[in-house]
């Protein structure tokens, strides 16, 4: 075998990790006066990777047939990059006032950064399995970050206990499929499922299933979704911000890839599954929702819901289905990010998270209530706001697909959904301040909720341009 | 084809203007109100400009067409896939001039407004958008687009500016009448919605545009199959029984010009969208569900007369009025054929019209005194002789006096119910009868009779209100007098729908 072992293929994420490693380095040895750079210190050397990132696109190039550098992959990298350098600056004064070594934090974030991107650059199962387990490593330490909350130590056990299981689950997901198909290369996976060498037999249905399965679990898919709720509680703000954005953003990612580059051949056989759970994710975690007081309780449950749309795009596997999947996903995490860096901020200014503590934002802090109702809107899948149109798109293209049912109830949880934004809208709208006057909010998290806020309508108004863009990165996938 | 950038213009202006009027400064309140204003009228001329610059019979089966390429050939879309296609026929032309005139005097008797009144303009030029869009949009993912648009600012709209009502034994929330409407009208999306993806589908063109979708034969089956989504979705808009207690609700919380919009246009969107989406897209559909649509428009126009007739409190009576005569819309659709059809497309717009006044003076008189209840007052003509003027042109219209607009309208129903469905004609002339009982005993007890020493010291409405109430007025007489000026524009498209013969 003729390995290609260029390893100039790896420089970003080479720069990722020195730059995690610079970050609690300089935390340790440099005066305490700059400990409020390190977030701006971290967010510039990612944006300077996301430019040198920008280097491969249009290039197509794998490392050891491990992983697979296309569009695809940089599309991803960028992505992530970028997600990773927003969460950052939104820590800022989280971290400064209420936890301690933020040198390691922005560290680990670092390092997460580079498990996603792998997970999106994988095309062998256990490349796969090992950024994935990077990513979740670093998310473990993350989540019981804040050391002295109770509820953010029982977040990280239960996530690190449930995480290790699925984990466990998706290994022997992998064994059993590597047994049935002789292979752990997406590609020869799928030549040998499509040339019918391998009996679609039980074993490997029993891989499927563990692997979806293992891969629930980390994307937080009904049944499989126990620990979001309570990992998204206990963790720092920020921190629940990056696990619903970047590792569900990675999670789909890494399936796009595998069930694209992999199981494409049996589609008939695992399709009703993920429909199934498709169907069930996004039932409950709407539901369940309604009946939530906590706010980031509530946004684990609608993010649960917001899985269950995606899931749509896996069911529905197709080139159109996984394009407009990616749209979507670029949406939610573009108003997600701005939903939790209002909330943030708000937390920073009364260190209250309850539904009812919104009361009166409209009053003492007006750009972000307009702010956070819009992405709530987006959300909720609003005209005018980039939710509408990927939601119609990714709906439209699981009906293409005979999945029309399937869409109809995504249409009628959307609706669920609008009544617990609704909610905090009233509360942010409608009900008076427990106080009055105007709170102050710092310049910077002002300049990026509008950055979000504009990258929203642009996506709602213009999409053209991304569609286009996730059209030509999707093409990439079905390769085999 | 330059002229179709008047319709973009009507979308364009409200939504530029709203981003406009965040750049003032909210404690300037009078500048917000000018500019507002300039942005109403603006709209209201481009309406008017519209409605008489459109040719009867000029062949063409839109005019003012534009078409702006939004996507194409990416996903599962192909050329054209979705267009920001405007245009209007017949039915459009008045529809766009009914939100002209509505918008504009909402401006106008929103002048008053003190509260946050920028945020309340940003809100009502939204929603001001989003119905042009409706009624000039030729593709389906941008009718919808414009259709949820409308619905957007509802929540807020009436959650901060509306108010609650006081029963005797309960309240009824602004809140919870936000909310309910919000909810039921996003409801009624859904199946619009899924009729959407299952006619994308199903023609298999890589086109939402509505035109080339019309020229799709779809199967009998299918046809039958989805028409009942767009007809109950658009009929949840259009207040269809059982789908209406929002609006009797919805319309009391709402600040007055947005029960102005709402009422007396929003509500038109469904009977328009049963219209486009129902009629032209799915005829034989429609020929085999309008029986049904009869059954339910003739329960709206009894059972909502009935229940205005138990309503003490003004604002309650007209908005169950609002459901009566949204019946004889949805009968007149029902008859599928052209006197019928011009009939409710009239109603559309006279109903658009004259609940508009009713709700400018419910407004004007709720200010000053506090109190709906028709009750309380009497002979209110004494100190307030315009007021009740206004109030009594809207009542008659209302019951259908000759003259007035409303008279042309419910006569072109019904000739065309007798025609179709002689029984049901003579329920809807019934409906006719109740109404004008509680109108008749409305003005009866409000401002006529003994004069009430307690509201000696209401006063004239203020000159803002009379400017809008006037408009209004102005409009139900030209209908009234000139009924041809409507019938031209609006039977010549109706004959090209297919079905109605």
């Amino acid at each position: 075998m003729n390995l290609n072992l260029d390893y100039s293929l790896l420089t970003p994420e080479f720069c990722l990790a020195f730059l995690a490693a610079l970050v609690p380095a300089l935390d340790l040895f440099v005066p305490r006066v700059r400990k409020e750079w390190l977030p701006y210190i971290a967010a510039a050397g990612l944006l300077g990777i996301l430019g040198l990132s920008l280097g491969w696109m249009n290039k197509e190039s794998d490392f050891a047939g491990l992983l697979h550098f296309d569009n695809f992959t940089t599309f991803f990298r960028v992505f992530f990059i970028a997600i990773t350098a927003t969460v950052c600056i939104a820590s800022d004064q989280f971290v400064r006032e209420r936890l301690r070594h933020p040198g390691e934090y922005y560290g680990l974030l670092i390092l997460s950064t580079i498990g996603a991107i792998y997970m999106a650059a994988a095309r062998e199962l256990l490349t796969a399995y090992i950024s994935l387990e990077l990513l979740s490593f670093s998310l473990y330490v993350l989540v019981s970050y804040a050391k002295f909350d109770a509820r953010s130590n029982e977040g990280g056990l239960k996530y690190i206990l449930l995480g290790a299981f699925s984990s466990a689950l998706f290994l022997y997901g992998m064994s059993l499929i590597y047994g049935t198909t002789g292979s752990t290369f997406y590609d020869e996976i799928a030549a040998s499922l499509s040339d019918g060498t391998a009996d679609f037999d039980l074993a490997l249905l029993m891989g499927l299933v563990l692997v979806v399965t293992g891969l629930g679990f980390k994307v937080a898919a009904v049944p499989f979704h126990m620990w979001t709720p309570d990992a998204y509680e206990g963790a720092p703000l920020p921190i629940t911000a990056y696990l619903s954005v970047a590792s569900k953003a990675a999670g789909f990612a890494l399936l796009l890839r595998l069930f694209a580059g992999a199981f494409v051949p049996v589609l008939e056989d695992w399709q009703w599954m993920i429909a199934g759970i498709s169907a069930a994710t996004m039932i409950l975690g709407n539901l369940v929702a309604l009946q939530q007081h906590n706010i980031k309780r509530l946004l684990a449950y609608s993010s649960i819901g917001q899985v269950g749309f995606m899931l749509m795009g896996i069911a529905a596997l197709s080139d159109e289905a996984a394009s407009a999947l990616i749209l979507h996903l670029t949406g939610y995490v573009v108003t997600n990010l701005a939903v939790f860096i209002c909330i943030i901020q708000w937390y920073n200014l009364t260190g209250k998270e309850e539904i009812g503590d919104f009361r009166g934002m409209a009053e003492r802090t007006p750009f972000l209530a307009v702010a956070l109702a819009g992405a709530f809107f987006s959300l909720a899948g609003m005209p005018l706001f980039a939710g509408f149109l990927t939601k119609f798109i990714l709906f439209q293209a699981a009906a293409e697909q005979d999945f029309l049912w399937l869409a109809a109830i995504a249409v009628v949880m959307s609706l669920v959904s609008l009544y617990y934004y609704l909610m905090v809208i009233k509360q942010m709208y409608i009900v008076e301040p427990e106080e009055p006057g105007r709170l102050h909010v710092p310049a910077v998290v002002n300049a990026v909720v509008f950055a979000l806020t504009v990258g929203i309508f642009y996506l709602g108004i213009f999409p053209r341009h991304l569609f286009e863009l996730v059209d030509n990165v999707t093409g990439f996938l079905f390769l085999s | 084809m330059s002229t179709g950038y008047m319709l973009a213009a009507l979308i364009g202006v409200p939504l530029f203007g709203a981003l406009a009027l965040t750049a003032i400064p909210s404690r300037y309140r009078d500048v917000v109100r000018v500019f507002s204003a300039a942005i109403g009228f603006s709209l209201f001329g481009l309406a008017l400009y519209i409605f008489f610059a459109y040719q009867v019979a000029n062949g063409d089966a839109y005019q003012f067409e534009l078409r702006w390429d939004w996507i194409e050939n990416v996903g599962f879309l192909g050329d054209q896939g979705i267009t920001l296609h405007l245009g209007v026929d017949g039915i459009g032309a008045p529809m766009v001039l009914l939100n002209g005139i509505v918008g504009f005097a909402g401006v106008l008797v929103s002048w008053k407004i003190d509260y946050r009144n920028k945020d309340f303009f940003i809100l009502f030029f939204v929603l001001l958008s989003g119905v042009f869009g409706v009624f000039t949009s030729l593709d389906l993912f941008f009718w919808f687009f414009f259709y949820e648009l409308a619905v957007l600012p509802m929540y807020l709209l009436i959650g901060v500016w509306g108010t609650s009502s006081v029963f005797p034994t309960f309240v009824r929330t602004k809140e919870y009448s936000a909310l309910k409407l919000v909810m039921y009208l996003v409801a009624g999306s859904v199946p619009i919605f899924i009729g959407i993806f299952a006619v994308f589908v199903e023609a298999d063109i890589g086109t939402f545009d509505l035109p080339a979708l019309y020229q799709v034969e779809f199967s009998e089956n299918f046809q039958k199959a989805f028409f009942p989504l767009f007809l109950v979705g658009c009929g949840v808009l259009a207040g269809l029984w059982p789908f209406h207690t929002w609006s009797p609700d919805g319309h009391v919380a709402a600040p007055t010009a947005v029960s102005m919009v709402h009422a007396g246009v929003l509500m038109k969107l469904g009977a328009f969208g049963i219209i486009r989406l129902g009629m032209q897209l799915l005829p034989e559909g429609a020929e085999f569900w309008m029986p049904a649509l009869m059954v339910l428009g003739t329960t709206n126009v009894i059972y909502g007369a009935i229940s205005a007739t138990a309503q003490s409190d003004f604002k309650y009576m007209v908005g169950y009025s609002s459901v009566s005569h949204m019946g004889y819309v949805l009968m007149g659709l029902a008859t599928m054929n052209p006197i019928g059809v011009n009939g409710a497309v009239l109603q559309m717009f006279s109903h658009g019209i004259m609940t508009g006044l009713m709700f400018a003076m419910v407004g004007a008189i709720y200010d000053q005194a506090h109190t709906r209840e028709m009750t309380a007052f009497g002979g209110l003509v004494k100190n307030m002789p315009r007021f009740a003027a206004y109030f009594a042109i809207a009542g008659l219209c209302s019951l259908g006096l000759p003259g007035l607009s409303g008279f042309i309208a419910e006569f072109n129903v019904f000739v065309g119910t007798f025609r179709t469905y002689p029984v049901f004609g003579a329920l809807g002339i019934l409906g006719a009868a109740i109404t004008a009982v509680y109108i008749l005993r409305m003005l009866a007890v409000a401002f006529f009779g003994p004069f009430n020493e307690r509201w000696k010291d209401l006063k004239e409405m203020t000159r803002w209100e009379q400017a809008g109430g006037a408009l209004l007025i102005a409009f139900i007489l030209l209908m009234g007098v000139f009924p041809s000026l409507f019938v031209d524009h609006i039977s010549e498209t109706v004959l090209q729908i297919p079905g109605v013969s």
